[in-house]
This record gives C-alpha cells, sequence and structure tokens, in this order.
C-alpha cells in the first residue's frame, strides 16, 4: 500500500449501525431470549476456596415438584486431557469441564459443583439448597509465594512442572517455568554505569464487563442444539462445548448475542454446555444468567503478580542489560498469561541483552481469563517503573530516554521475529510535543509516563457481501461486534464498492451461515475481519465489472469503477452499480463475494500515557488531575471509536492502579464481590482522557490498520503508579495505589 | 403459604395499630433504598410493609422560629433543593446530597437513614451535632429521644414494636452558628463512608468557638459524639494546634473494625483528618453567617 491514501469513506464518524437499537433498548443481549417452555437454571457454588468432595447427593433436590433438571460433572462425556484453541490462547478440555461443573475437588469460592434447572428462577434458587455436599475441608493456597513453596499444599496431585528437561519428581503448583534470552545480560550489566532492580506486586482484577454472563439454550430430541449467549467468539463456544460434551458441530449452532462488554473475559464456556445438559435431561429450553456475585466470583479476573524488574543503563542513556522475573497466578487451572508476559515486557526497548523467566502458577482463585492485551500490562509495569527510575537517576528526560532506546523496523525481539515498522518512536514524539508534556506540573501534583506494547493477531476470519437488487447491500461476518467493529466494517466495505456505508449492512452471522471465524480477541477484529471484508468486497467489484463487460461485449480490464458506477473505457457506456446489480439475474445470477481467510502480518500498536495525579496527603486518595493517551492506529478507519479504544483501555487500566482488587479472608472467601466494594472507577473520578492518534500505516493491512484494542491498558499501571510515586517521593511497588496503602507509604516510606 | 403485604394508611394511628398488630414481621416503608435491598430475593417469610408517605407531614419539611420539623420521609432530592434549609444546616443538606445516586436520592430519605441505623449512614453525624429530637409514635403516645440515644447498635435503635419516627425536630441554631460534614470513600460517589465527620460550631465577635459538637460515623457500632473533640474547640480560635487535638481526640474516641472498605488503623487516622477539615469549614460558614 502507499503511504498517503486518499480514502472517500475512511477517517470518517459515522453514525454506528447498532446505535439506534442500543440507546433505544431494543438491543438483544444474553439475558434477552425467551422462548416457549422456557425453564431456569441455577448454580450451586463452592462457599470452600479448597476441598475435596466427597459426596453429592441430588436426590431432594431431584424430588422438588418445580425441578426439572439436575446436572453435575457426571454428565460431561468421559474425557481426556486435550488443548483446544479457546479465548485467545489454548485450554484443556479436562479442565475446561472441571471449571464448569467441579469433579472431584472444588478449587475456589464460587467453583460450580452442581446446576439446577426448574420452572421459575426462584425455584432454581431455592432448590439449590436441597443438594447436599459433603467436604473435606483443604488448605487454601492464595498467592504465588505460598504456591511455589517447596511443601506447598498441592492443588494439583497429577501436575508436574513443564519447562525442565527432566520431569520434576514432585507435583507442584507451577505448572510451567519460561525462560527467554537473547545476548549476554551479565556482560551487560558489567557495561552499565547505573543500574536499578525493584520488585513489583499486582491484584487480582477483573474485566469488568456490565453484563453477566448469560444464556438460552435448547436441546432437541434428536440432539440438535442451540446456544443463544453473550460471547466474543460463538465458534469458540461451539467448539468447546461440542467438545466437554461429545457432540459432532453440524449439532450445535451458537448465535452471538448483542455484547456488554467482554474485554477477553468472554473467549471461555461456563455456564454453556451445562445449561445444555439440563436443556437434554428436561426437554425444555434453559436460560441461565448469573448474578453479579458470581461474574466476580467464578468468571474472568486477571493473574495477580509478582514481578522483578533489573535494567542497566549507561551514563548516555543507553540501556545495556534488561532482565526480568515473574510469577503469575493462573488460578484453579494452569494457563496464566505468563507468556504473552514474558514476551512484552522489553519489547519497546532496543536491547541486545535480555533476559526473562516467567511462571505460571495455580492458586485457589478461579481460573483466570484473557483481559485486554492479557499478561502485558503487569510486566511492562515493572519494566516502566524501573525506566522511568533510571530516567531520574540519570536527570534525564524520560521520553528522550525512550527515544535513545526506542524499539523500531528491525529492532530485534527477545521471542523470535525482527519488528516491522511499528509506531513507537512516532508516538514517543507526539507525547512531547502534547499540550500535555508541554505544561508545567501543577505545584504538588505528581507526573508519570510509560510505554506500552502488544503484538495484536490476525487469524480467521470468514466474510460474504451478499448484493441486493438495488445495489444495496449485506456484509455477513462471524466476528461479534463489542467495540463498534461494525462501522469499520461498513466503511471499508463502502471504500471498496465505492457506496455510502449506509447502503451497506453489516450482520454477525451464526456458526451455521458461515465457516468458522475467531472470536473478537488480541485486537484482530478491524485488522483481520477488515481485510475479510475487503477481499470480498473486491470479488463483487470483479463481478460487477465482469457482468458490464458481458453485457458490453468487452474484457473485463476494459471496464473501469468508479464512485458505484461502471465504465466501458472502449467506449460510451456506463451503468450504476444499481443497475449491474438488477440485472443481475440476466446476466449469471446474484452478485456476492465471499473471503475466508486466515490473516497473516498483524501490526503491533504501541501506546505511550501521560498521567498527572494529585494526591492528598493526608488521607491517601489519589486523584487523576490529566490524562493523555497517545496510540499508533495504523490506519484509524472510525477515528472516533479509535479514540473510544484509547479512553477505554487507559480507564480500565486507571481502575486497576487505583482501587480495584479481590479482597479474601484467610479462608480464601472474596469479600467484594460487587461493584460497590470492587471499586472500577466512575465518570466523575476522571477527567476526560485526551487523545492522540498516531499513525504508521501497517503495510500488510490495504488500509494500514493495526489493531488498538489493548495496547490502551498497558501504560497506565506505570504512568499511574509512578505518577503517585512522584507525587508523595516513594517507590510505589504494589498496585493498587489504594487509599491506605499511598498513605502507608508516605507515613512509613 | 408466604405472603407479602403491603399496606399504604394516611393517618399516624392508622400505621401504629399496623404496625402493632402484625403477626409477621412488620416494617415501615420510605424510601426503600435500605429495606428493599434487605429484603431482596427472599420470599422465604411472610412480611408486612407499612408505607407511610400517605401520612399528612411525613413529607414535609417546616422551618421556623423553633427551628426544623422534618417529616422523615421526605426525600433526600426535595430535602437538598430547599434554600431556606441549606442556610440554615448546610451540613445536613451536604450529608443527604451525599446519599447515593441522583436516582437513589428520587426515593430515599433521612428518616430511612436514620432508623436504618447503619454505623455509616452519613446524615446521622450531622443530625447529632445540631442536636437533632427524633420524635416517635407508638400505642403508648409519643415521646422524643435525642438524636444520640436513638441508636442501640449496629442496625439496632430504641422504637419497640408499633413505633415510628413521626419527626425529626432541630433547634435553630444560635447566632453565629454553623454545620458541615465530610464523609472519606476512596472514589467521588457511590460508596459507603470509611469514615465521617460532622462538626458545628458557634463563634463570637472575635472568631473564637464558644459552643462545639462533633461526632463522628463509620468508626464504632454506631454514629457518636465526641465532646472530647468538641472542648479541644472551645475557647480556641481554631488554629492548628486546637484542630489536631480535636481530631486525635476523635480518632481516640472511634472504636472502628477492619474490613473490605478499610483497616481499623487507616479509619482512626482518616476520621481525625475529616473533623480538622469539617471543623474549618463550619468556622468559615459561621463566620459568613
Ligand atoms: C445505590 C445506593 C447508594 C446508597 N448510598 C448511600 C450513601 O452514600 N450514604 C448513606 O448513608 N446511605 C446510602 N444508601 C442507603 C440508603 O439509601 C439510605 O440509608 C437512605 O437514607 C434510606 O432511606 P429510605 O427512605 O430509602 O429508607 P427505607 O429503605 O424505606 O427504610 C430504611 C429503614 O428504616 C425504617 N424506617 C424508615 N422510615 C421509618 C419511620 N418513619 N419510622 C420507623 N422506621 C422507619 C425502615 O423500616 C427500614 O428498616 C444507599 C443505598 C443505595 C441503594
Amino acid at each position: 500500500m502507499s503511504e498517503a491514501q486518499e480514502f472517500k469513506y475512511i477517517g470518517q464518524r459515522t453514525v454506528r449501525p447498532d446505535g439506534f437499537d442500543k440507546v433505544t433498548g431494543r438491543a438483544a443481549y444474553g439475558a434477552d431470549l425467551t422462548l416457549p417452555g422456557m425453564i431456569w437454571g441455577k448454580t450451586l457454588r463452592s462457599p470452600h476456596a479448597h476441598a475435596k468432595i466427597r459426596s453429592i447427593d441430588i436426590s431432594k433436590a431431584e424430588a422438588h415438584p418445580d425441578v426439572m433438571a439436575v446436572a453435575t460433572f457426571k454428565d460431561f462425556v468421559t474425557l481426556q486431557s486435550e488443548s483446544i484453541a479457546a479465548g485467545e490462547g489454548s485450554a484443556d478440555v479436562l479442565d475446561l469441564a472441571k471449571n464448569c461443573l467441579a469433579d472431584d475437588k472444588v478449587l475456589y469460592h464460587g467453583h460450580a459443583i452442581a446446576a439446577i434447572a426448574a420452572r421459575t428462577e426462584q425455584a432454581a434458587k431455592d432448590a439449590l439448597s436441597l443438594i447436599e455436599v459433603k467436604y473435606e475441608l483443604l488448605k487454601p493456597v492464595m498467592d504465588v509465594e505460598d504456591a511455589m513453596k517447596e511443601d506447598a499444599v498441592v492443588l494439583h496431585d497429577d501436575m508436574f512442572t513443564a519447562g525442565y528437561e527432566e520431569k520434576p519428581a514432585r507435583a507442584s503448583n507451577i505448572a510451567t517455568r519460561v525462560e527467554m534470552k537473547m545476548g549476554d545480560v551479565d556482560a551487560g550489566f558489567a557495561d552499565a554505569d547505573v543500574i536499578v532492580e525493584r520488585e513489583f506486586r499486582t491484584p487480582t482484577a477483573h474485566q469488568g464487563y456490565i453484563e453477566p454472563h448469560a444464556c438460552t439454550v435448547t436441546y432437541d430430541e434428536d440432539g440438535q442444539s442451540m446456544i443463544w449467549c453473550c460471547t466474543q467468539g460463538h465458534f469458540d463456544v461451539r467448539t468447546s462445548t461440542a467438545k466437554v460434551l461429545g457432540m459432532e458441530l453440524s449439532k450445535l449452532k451458537v448465535v452471538a448475542s448483542e455484547i456488554g462488554g467482554g474485554f477477553g473475559g468472554k473467549t471461555v464456556i461456563y455456564q454453556e454446555p451445562v445449561a445444555l445438559i439440563l436443556s437434554k435431561k428436561s426437554g425444555r429450553p434453559v436460560k441461565m444468567v448469573m448474578d453479579r456475585d458470581e461474574v466476580f466470583i467464578a468468571t474472568g479476573p486477571t493473574s495477580a503478580a509478582k514481578l522483578k524488574a533489573k535494567v542497566g543503563i549507561k551514563k548516555d542513556g543507553t540501556i545495556t542489560a534488561m532482565q526480568g522475573w515473574m510469577a503469575y497466578e493462573a488460578g484453579a487451572f494452569k494457563g496464566s498469561p505468563m507468556m504473552p508476559g514474558v514476551m512484552t515486557m522489553f519489547t519497546p526497548y532496543d536491547c541486545p541483552n535480555v533476559l526473562v523467566e516467567g511462571f505460571d502458577v495455580v492458586v485457589n482463585k478461579s481460573k483466570v481469563a484473557a483481559y485486554r492485551a492479557p499478561g502485558a500490562p503487569q510486566a511492562e509495569y515493572a519494566a516502566e517503573m524501573v525506566i522511568n527510575e533510571l530516567a531520574e537517576k540519570l536527570g534525564m528526560d524520560p521520553i528522550d530516554l525512550r527515544l535513545k532506546n526506542a524499539a523500531k523496523e528491525g529492532t530485534q525481539t527477545i521471542y523470535g521475529p525482527k519488528l516491522k515498522k511499528v509506531g513507537l518512536v512516532e508516538c514517543l514524539e507526539a507525547a512531547k510535543n502534547s499540550p500535555h508534556y508541554q505544561s508545567a506540573l501543577p505545584e504538588g501534583q505528581g507526573r508519570g509516563l510509560a510505554a506500552g506494547f502488544w503484538f495484536n493477531v490476525g487469524g480467521q476470519s470468514s466474510v460474504t457481501v451478499n448484493m441486493n437488487t438495488d445495489g444495496t447491500g449485506t456484509i455477513v461476518e462471524g466476528s461479534p461486534d463489542i467495540g463498534g467493529s461494525r462501522a469499520s466494517m461498513q466503511m471499508m466495505a463502502a471504500e471498496v464498492l465505492q457506496i455510502e456505508p449506509k447502503h451497506l449492512k453489516p450482520i454477525i452471522a451464526d456458526t451455521e451461515n458461515l465457516p468458522y471465524s475467531q472470536g473478537t480477541g488480541g485486537s484482530r477484529t478491524t485488522f483481520a475481519t477488515g481485510m475479510a471484508v475487503i477481499e470480498a468486497s473486491e470479488k463483487v467489484v470483479a463481478q460487477v465489472k465482469e457482468r458490464a463487460a458481458a453485457v458490453w461485449n468487452v474484457t473485463a480490464e476494459q471496464v473501469d469503477y468508479a464512485d458505484g458506477v461502471v465504465r466501458n473505457t472502449a467506449g460510451e457506456d456506463s451503468m450504476t452499480l444499481a443497475e449491474v446489480c438488477k440485472g443481475a439475474e440476466k446476466t449469471g445470477g446474484q452478485i456476492s463475494g465471499s473471503a475466508n481467510i486466515n490473516a497473516r502480518g498483524a501490526g503491533p500498536s504501541f501506546a505511550v500515557h501521560i498521567c498527572d495525579v494529585a494526591v492528598d496527603q493526608e488521607t491517601g486518595k489519589v486523584d487523576v488531575t490529566r490524562y493523555t493517551a497517545i496510540q499508533d492506529a495504523g490506519k484509524a478507519i472510525h477515528p472516533g471509536y479509535v479514540e473510544g479504544q484509547l479512553q477505554g483501555g487507559a480507564v480500565q487500566g486507571i481502575g486497576w492502579a487505583l482501587n480495584e482488587e479481590y479482597i479474601f479472608n484467610e479462608d480464601g472467601v472474596m469479600e467484594n464481590p460487587g461493584f460497590l466494594d470492587y471499586r472500577i472507577p466512575l465518570a466523575s473520578d476522571l477527567p476526560m482522557i485526551e487523545t492522540i492518534i498516531v499513525e504508521v500505516p501497517n503495510a500488510f493491512h490495504p488500509y494500514g490498520v493495526r489493531g488498538v484494542g489493548e495496547s490502551g491498558i498497558i501504560p497506565p499501571l506505570g504512568a499511574v503508579g509512578y505518577a503517585v510515586g512522584n507525587a508523595i517521593d516513594r517507590k510505589v511497588e504494589e498496585l493498587p495505589c489504594s487509599p491506605p496503602r499511598v498513605l502507608a507509604l508516605i507515613q512509613n516510606g | 403459604m408466604v405472603s407479602v403485604v403491603y399496606e399504604a394508611p394516611d393517618s399516624i394511628d392508622g400505621a401504629i395499630s399496623l404496625l402493632a398488630n402484625a403477626d409477621v414481621p412488620a416494617k415501615v416503608l420510605a424510601g426503600g433504598t435500605d429495606l428493599i435491598i434487605q429484603t431482596n430475593g427472599s420470599a422465604d417469610v411472610s412480611r408486612l410493609f407499612v408505607d407511610v408517605k400517605k401520612i399528612a407531614g411525613m413529607l414535609d419539611a417546616n422551618l421556623s422560629a423553633e427551628g426544623l420539623d422534618l417529616g422523615p420521609s421526605m426525600s433526600c432530592a426535595e430535602f437538598t433543593a430547599r434554600e431556606d434549609i441549606k442556610k440554615v444546616f448546610p451540613g445536613l443538606v451536604e450529608a443527604a446530597y451525599l446519599i447515593g445516586s441522583t436516582q437513589v436520592q428520587g426515593r430515599a430519605s433521612i428518616g430511612g437513614n436514620l432508623c436504618n441505623s447503619s454505623p455509616a449512614a452519613d446524615t446521622i453525624p450531622a443530625l447529632l451535632v445540631n442536636g437533632a429530637q427524633c420524635v416517635i409514635a407508638g400505642p403508648g403516645g409519643e415521646r422524643s429521644v435525642a438524636a444520640e440515644d436513638f441508636m442501640t447498635g449496629v442496625g439496632r435503635n430504641c422504637m419497640e414494636k408499633g413505633e415510628l419516627l413521626k419527626t425529626i425536630h432541630l433547634p435553630t441554631p444560635a447566632a453565629n452558628t454553623s454545620d458541615a460534614y465530610l464523609r472519606f470513600i476512596p472514589r467521588t460517589e457511590m460508596d459507603i463512608a470509611v469514615a465521617g465527620a460532622g462538626v458545628s460550631l458557634t463563634l463570637d465577635d472575635s472568631g473564637t468557638c464558644i459552643a462545639a459538637k462533633v461526632a463522628i460515623g463509620a468508626v464504632a457500632p454506631t454514629a457518636l459524639l465526641v465532646s472530647a473533640a468538641a472542648d479541644a474547640l472551645i475557647g480556641t480560635k481554631l488554629d492548628d494546634d486546637a484542630l489536631q487535638a480535636a481530631a486525635d481526640a476523635a480518632s481516640a474516641a472511634s472504636s472502628p473494625i477492619s474490613d473490605r472498605r478499610g483497616t481499623a488503623g487507616y479509619r482512626k487516622q482518616i476520621v481525625g483528618v475529616l473533623v480538622k477539615r469539617a471543623a474549618k469549614i463550619a468556622a468559615t460558614r459561621a463566620k459568613g453567617n
């Protein structure tokens, strides 16, 4: 693609096609499907963080007059351990099933044990108390420190640490150890004039989507079944559910409802297979909707982590060595995002000597799920805090220090490839020139800055563009729209078809209407599904030219297409797109284009954030007074929704840095499973997040797109953490910066 | 068979009779912003709800030479819109304004806040420093109880079966008196006080504090009047030492618990900070009067 493309529609701020439905309340979300004869499912959850299940007696519940079915782990097919694609990574099917309904052990407070379907929601709730479970309590293991001890209580006696040459002799809570390196860090540190090494901690945090997990399912006499649910990836819901229930894919249709937030957390199954079991047993449609406390205790959080970062630097600001160590909580089953943590930690820097070691550790908390740039915020927080401290020690501007060492085209990454063209330098320069950075810091406040790197992914997307006989069209795609992507698809198709976006209706098809499409995650949809939309639209244009050529008796190459009109370059003839579509029945049948692609060449998106805070020295309360998010979008298809992603990422990261954390009592029971005491920021807590979109095109996308959904959550942890430290003249090594913790830092140093 | 009965009598006597004769747990319903949440989802026992909002006077507020007679069920939204009351009791109005959100304020009442008797209730410290009297009506007639004697524990108060709160009376403050209420929460709204402090001050012409009341919330089983903190202010010009002495007295009088909203140690400190700050605001207001 050329550097400076002229666009007709791309870059406009159109009204989103789902806007009216959403503001009027018409949009149908996960809990909004009701079917004739439908009954309600409710889940019995463990009150204990760690226990063996001695027995489950469901006979009394089954005898309840309103109860129509009861499900336990026994209802799953016999499963072997097997890794399948799930969410933004992979999962073991057996673990998936054991997380949906506990087998012989409960592994966290909130772990599902059994489910009941009854005629009413209240009856289902009431009947839960009729299920008798006998437990043998075990000591809960609540953090990586305890979990990694030699004599730790072990969650899974069949788990042996992977990543060592020899299989360890004893089972352990460490699922995996990873080491990545390049160059020679010892030599690099020997070259350094200044070295800073610190240890950090981040808390268990939840994605905090407003819509709870919900589904309505049916299972017919002949085994045909349907799941309606809110998910980021309905094809993956189908794969996972079919696997744990031993079904053929053709028997299971999954429909993605509108979705009220996911942020990575709606990429895994929880209730869906359980509801299907209940539907199969009862012969009725079954609806299951989680309560808010269930969402907190049994879904989604991201890893709490313990990290170390050590960076060496020369007096002139050249970084000579970078070393990291991290242990990530996976929750009850292996599979934390430690690996992307290891890979991203130092990627914003061009340094030849890097060594990072990571551990994936199980603890008695709910299994973590992907959360916006999974694993990166924790690791890059540690790195960015140390980089800022080095800048301070050298008396160097933190942007200049980063510019001196910034990753750019050709920089060797620790995980293998060299970077292609990326926009970190451009983001840093934009930050430096921003009104915010140019402004003097108000008296008594603190300022922090941090960079963030996320890979972004491509992957499989299937799209069909169907043209109507009046020249309008439908864009049939398989990527649930969490952040306004339908508007972007519309604009990309419009750009190719050269007609106004409003004439093209984008829809999210169910799993029976398209081949497999990966879920919306990894910032892939506007990039990869967008590429498929462009390719499918180009096929439509090619057909339109062929049809016109046939009518005019010329070759397709002699036909030109522009502004929605085909022209015969060998004559005077022309036809509008609508005329070609109208005549399609006579020229070979209706016109459509499909593209089922596996997109390669996702372009990483770098972000740089600037944060000012005021700290109440007597209470420890932190107020973010000004905040600017700068990020490389490659090309912003819809700038308004790109800004929304930048702001949303920043706000989630600020929440994580300031007040969000799971609080557990000594028995491992979560004490704040609700939005009252799990404190995500309110609109009134924050200033307007200023945004600057940088556009360094990604050569692998026809219009230059990079994904923008995730990088924005990475820098806030370091930017806020450092700003707070700057305001109180302390080192902030533990998040969140909640008032009691900040006051203790002020008073105790 | 479980049944939930809703009654809306139009007289105090009607309400008393319903409450006194109920053979199932009976509750007065004002805005319901505590009550409905507390009973949500449990259709397990029969209940009687007696809505008192149809009774004359329950939703009114009269400001006269004697002071304020507040109908306990008046919504916070209506209460905080009363400029005349705000002039006299700005601290109580700001306490009422802190409750919940715009939506919650349309229903929530000061009487409900008081009768729910949560240790963290925002209006209670402000009522205490203004010498509020609770007029209670019951089968045996009416009685008046000082607000500081009204609460008897966490979520408990001195009302007996068949009784209800009829009026909250606040005497007219002396000249050059004003009040303030502050609470601490980690965010800006929609949260429950980690600690709260109300202060009322009377100044003489030279700016010396001649009378004071200090109340603290969320740091003991009930909101408390702290006379030692008030004494530390009386006779001073509210210099830093006096304010610090009041803060220390408030911290010393508190006996907070550690929970998900804050540790005991943190709450003890914060309540002192709030007392200092509220005293400064009250003093500024008193000077302006
Ligand atoms: C989202 C939300 C946010 C909130 N935020 C705050 C906050 O910031 N600060 C705060 O202090 N509270 C807060 N609350 C709690 C609640 O809103 C307040 O306590 C409110 O003042 C209660 O008033 P009400 O009229 O709704 O009481 P109701 O719920 O109707 O009654 C509360 C209790 O008082 C009894 N009662 C009410 N009136 C009388 C009467 N006249 N005689 C005898 N008994 C009576 C009832 O029987 C019940 O036990 C919040 C609640 C919600 C839902």
